[in-house]
């Protein structure tokens, strides 16, 4: 039960090679998108709040794969874009919000932070630091209530990690033993703030110890490592015996949002990280030097997903602004 | 000479109760910290302590005696070395002395009273003209059976807050909903507004339909981002993806001395924001309709109760399926003259006021919101086309208040009707103070109404 900092590493066997290549498109996809988002933010076209998920891409490519989007559940903070693509939600939709247009998730009514998919169990897209996380042990409540098996991935960051109601949250899932797992992103800083200089104890892990909910740090940028850990949690979960912390320790190159210079950390530190972490870098080199792929097939798949991105920026661009009359829809439901 | 042993009251609210048990019996020896009897509060049952030596001489009010009103005489203790005989001198001499909790002030006057005491005005009769058959029962009962009545309709619908369960509401609103339901329907959390309010707004997500007990309105603070930001925006932010059905509920406004923390009223903050309905019963009908419509509603809805409502009694529909519908007002009174537009308990002292208006022949109609948003101002504004003046009245600050938006609204659209002011009688805009006499001052009396209703009728 105790906390532990095995570092799970890479080298399950029970992965087959097309999983790892899934994982890789599925990593691509998030960075392209990411970049693309970027670019059209520069162009004007998108505005307001815009948190980029690059470099990270290995924690919830690698958490997603463990779960199973009809009937699980997910739910996060406003750094949402790389989680809704990997529950498969279409890019073109969620790029078309983030240019604020009517064939947005949201009808262009929700923005970055604010989009939501039913189909594909995905609730949130949450703005406020840390709410994300007694909602999501809500949905783990709902699970355990309609006993249907299901399980509740909430993501939260670092920053939230320091917020009341995580422990508020914390007490209830293991008091109820409800099927969550906290997946704690540790990029590092929140916003512009260290871990250093944030956290009276900087590993994140342990703080479900009070709980008793067992912590585990994970290397976030190892998609397999990430695997491995969500597999036990999630079995942990699906057994009824309650809540997991999952810290993984991740990176991300961009700033906090837009327009955050990021200041508050060297050129160095980030160009060491994308240099010797990279998450698709390291799959990448790993499935060459298995003779998984050949580099014409990356290629190819570099290709696809240019095309995808390519698609929903297009269709963000092209998709028309919410008609006015959607300012008053969508407040109440009519009873 | 003998002392008497006084009924006590045992919770801030508490103006009467029932004699449960007598746990010493006439001629038993009595110490201080022996418990006398048992007393049924309007919360608990309260085990009540004597603080004074003696031999219990008689006892006054038998036990299973209901509506006994604090400060009656309930027996007689004498002391020692005192005959019997003594027992038998004029009561009128008789020092009263209060043997356990303060006596609250005002006292009422020291009477066994046989029935449950009545409030000062009468309540409407049968409230539905379309339902026949009412029963008699209290907000509090009427509260507990919408839930029931819903939970039994729906298996999503699920009851969750401090003290809901085991110990029955802390103001005994859940009586007997554990028995039924079970711990997985009926859930006692722990002290965590902002993590169960959180917990209940993802299991709507879901489409559960949970209900959320605040212990009182007070504490939603910790929880008002969720209320806010998770239940009621989200619907919206989603493109109408994410509907919640959730009803967030518990008392609201000032109960009775508790201070500035627990007594608010919080219809103006909540009725602020698009993607919510509030509602605000008055009567036991009010209520149980109000509360059964908000459960079956598909968006989340505000209840707010008043604690001081709680105990009294009312005549409500027996129809299991009488609902009050969001959004309609009801004319409580008809009257000519004066409009008089008020919500939850400020309803009893508008009917008040106007009962004592009557005899000086000035005939108001009171309106009693029920719901506060939707606003019904059609109502309003029919009623005010016909008086041509209009008093608000809310317990709530006057700042950005109920009465201010009504305000705004009724010259906007019946400025040609009126013939004075629009007046508003508020709360004072001061954080509630705790002695007596200043806690009456910070809220509308009946006497500010007679006042205002007079000031706009120039008489």
């Amino acid at each position: 039960m105790a906390a532990s900092r095995r570092r799970t590493k890479a080298g399950d066997s029970v992965v087959k090679t097309e999983d790892l290549v899934t994982y890789y498109k599925d990593m691509l996809l998030i960075r392209r998108f990411e970049e693309k988002a970027g670019q059209l933010y520069g162009m004007g076209l998108i505005n307001g709040f815009c948190h980029l998920y690059i470099g990270q891409e290995a924690v919830v490519v690698g958490m997603q794969s463990t779960i199973s989007n009809d009937r699980d559940s997910v739910i996060t903070s406003y750094r949402d874009h790389g989680h809704m693509l990997a529950c498969g939600m279409d890019a073109r939709g969620v790029m078309a919000e983030l240019t604020g247009r009517a064939g947005g998730y949201s009808k262009g009514k929700g923005g970055s932070m604010h989009m939501f998919s039913r189909e594909k169990r995905f609730f949130g897209g949450h703005g406020i630091v840390g709410a994300q996380v007694p909602l999501g042990t809500g949905l783990a409540f709902a699970h355990k209530y309609n006993e249907d098996g299901g399980v509740c991935l909430c993501y939260l960051g670092d920053g939230a990690v320091n917020q009341g109601q995580v422990y508020e949250s914390f007490n209830m899932s293991a008091l109820w033993k409800l099927p969550v797992i906290y997946v704690i992103e540790n990029n590092k800083y929140a916003m512009g703030t260290s871990v250093e200089r944030s956290a009276a104890n900087v590993e994140l892990f342990r703080r479900g110890a009070a709980y008793n909910i067992p912590g585990v740090q994970v290397d976030g940028m190892d998609v397999m490592a990430v695997r491995t850990a969500g597999l036990e949690a999630v079995a942990r979960a699906r057994g009824g015996e309650g809540p997991s912390i999952l810290e993984m320790k991740t990176y991300r190159y961009r700033g906090h949002s837009m327009s955050d210079p990021a200041k508050y950390r060297t050129k160095e530190e980030v160009a060491k990280m994308r240099e010797q972490h990279d998450p698709i870098d390291q799959l990448r080199k790993k499935l060459l030097d298995d003779k998984a792929v050949t580099e014409e097939q990356l290629k190819e798949i570099d290709r696809e997903v240019k095309a995808v991105v390519s698609e929903a920026a297009d269709f963000a661009q092209t998709s028309p602004e919410p008609d006015p009359s959607e300012l008053f829809t969508d407040i109440l439901i009519e009873a | 000479m003998p002392v008497q042993i006084l009924m006590p009251a045992l919770s801030p609210t508490m103006t009467e109760g029932k004699l449960a048990r007598w746990l010493k019996a006439e001629g038993d020896q009595v110490k201080s910290g022996d418990v006398l009897a048992e007393i049924e509060t309007d919360k608990a049952t309260m085990e009540f302590e004597a603080v004074e030596e003696g031999t219990l001489g008689r006892i006054l009010v038998p036990a299973g005696t209901e509506g006994v009103a604090v400060n009656t005489p309930i027996g007689l203790l004498l002391e020692e070395g005192e005959d019997a005989r003594a027992l038998d001198a004029p009561q009128a001499a008789l020092a009263p002395v209060a043997v356990g909790a303060p006596a609250p002030a005002p006292v009422p006057p020291p009477v066994v009273a046989a029935a449950p005491a009545s409030p000062s005005v009468a309540p409407p009769p049968s409230d539905e003209p379309r339902y026949e058959r009412t029963v008699r029962m209290t907000v509090r009962e009427a509260l507990r059976d919408a839930m029931a009545e819903e939970m039994r309709r729906d298996g999503k619908v699920f009851l969750m807050g401090e003290e809901v369960a085991q110990y029955q509401g802390a103001y005994k609103v859940s009586q007997g909903l554990l028995d039924e339901f079970g711990p997985k329907r009926v859930i006692d959390t722990p002290i965590t507004e902002m993590g169960f309010t959180g917990l209940a707004s993802g299991a709507a997500y879901a489409g559960l339909k949970p209900i959320v007990e605040f212990m009182t309105f007070n504490f939603a603070m910790q929880a008002i981002d969720h209320i806010i930001n998770s239940s009621a925006k989200t619907l919206y932010m989603g493109g109408g993806q994410l509907p919640s059905s959730i009803v967030f509920r518990g008392p609201n406004g000032a109960a009775a001395r508790v201070g500035a923390q627990h007594s608010q009223c919080y219809a103006s903050w909540y009725a602020h924001c698009p993607g919510l309905k509030v509602v605000a019963p008055y009567s036991a009908a009010d209520a149980k309709g109000l509360l059964k419509a908000a459960i079956r509603d598909p968006n989340p809805v505000i209840v707010l109760e008043n604690e001081l409502l709680y105990g009294q009694s009312f005549d409500v529909p027996e129809d299991p399926d009488f609902i009050v519908p969001i959004g309609k007002a009801k004319v409580e009174r008809a009257g000519g003259r004066v409009t008089v537009v008020g919500f939850s308990r400020m309803v009893q002292l508008a009917l008040e006021a106007a009962n004592i208006l009557a005899g000086e022949g000035i005939d108001v109609e009171v309106i009693n919101l029920r719901s506060i948003r939707p606003l019904d101002m059609e109502t309003i504004a029919a009623s005010v086309r016909k008086t041509n003046r209009i008093v608000t009245l809310e317990e709530g600050w006057p700042f950005a208040g109920i009465g201010a938006e009504i305000s705004a609204r009724v010259q906007e659209t019946c400025f040609d009707w009126l013939d004075a002011p629009v007046t508003r009688v508020t709360g004072k805009d001061v954080p509630m103070p705790y002695a007596a006499n200043l806690e009456r001052l910070a809220l509308p009396q009946v006497d500010d109404i007679i006042a205002a209703v007079k000031a706009v009728c120039y008489a």
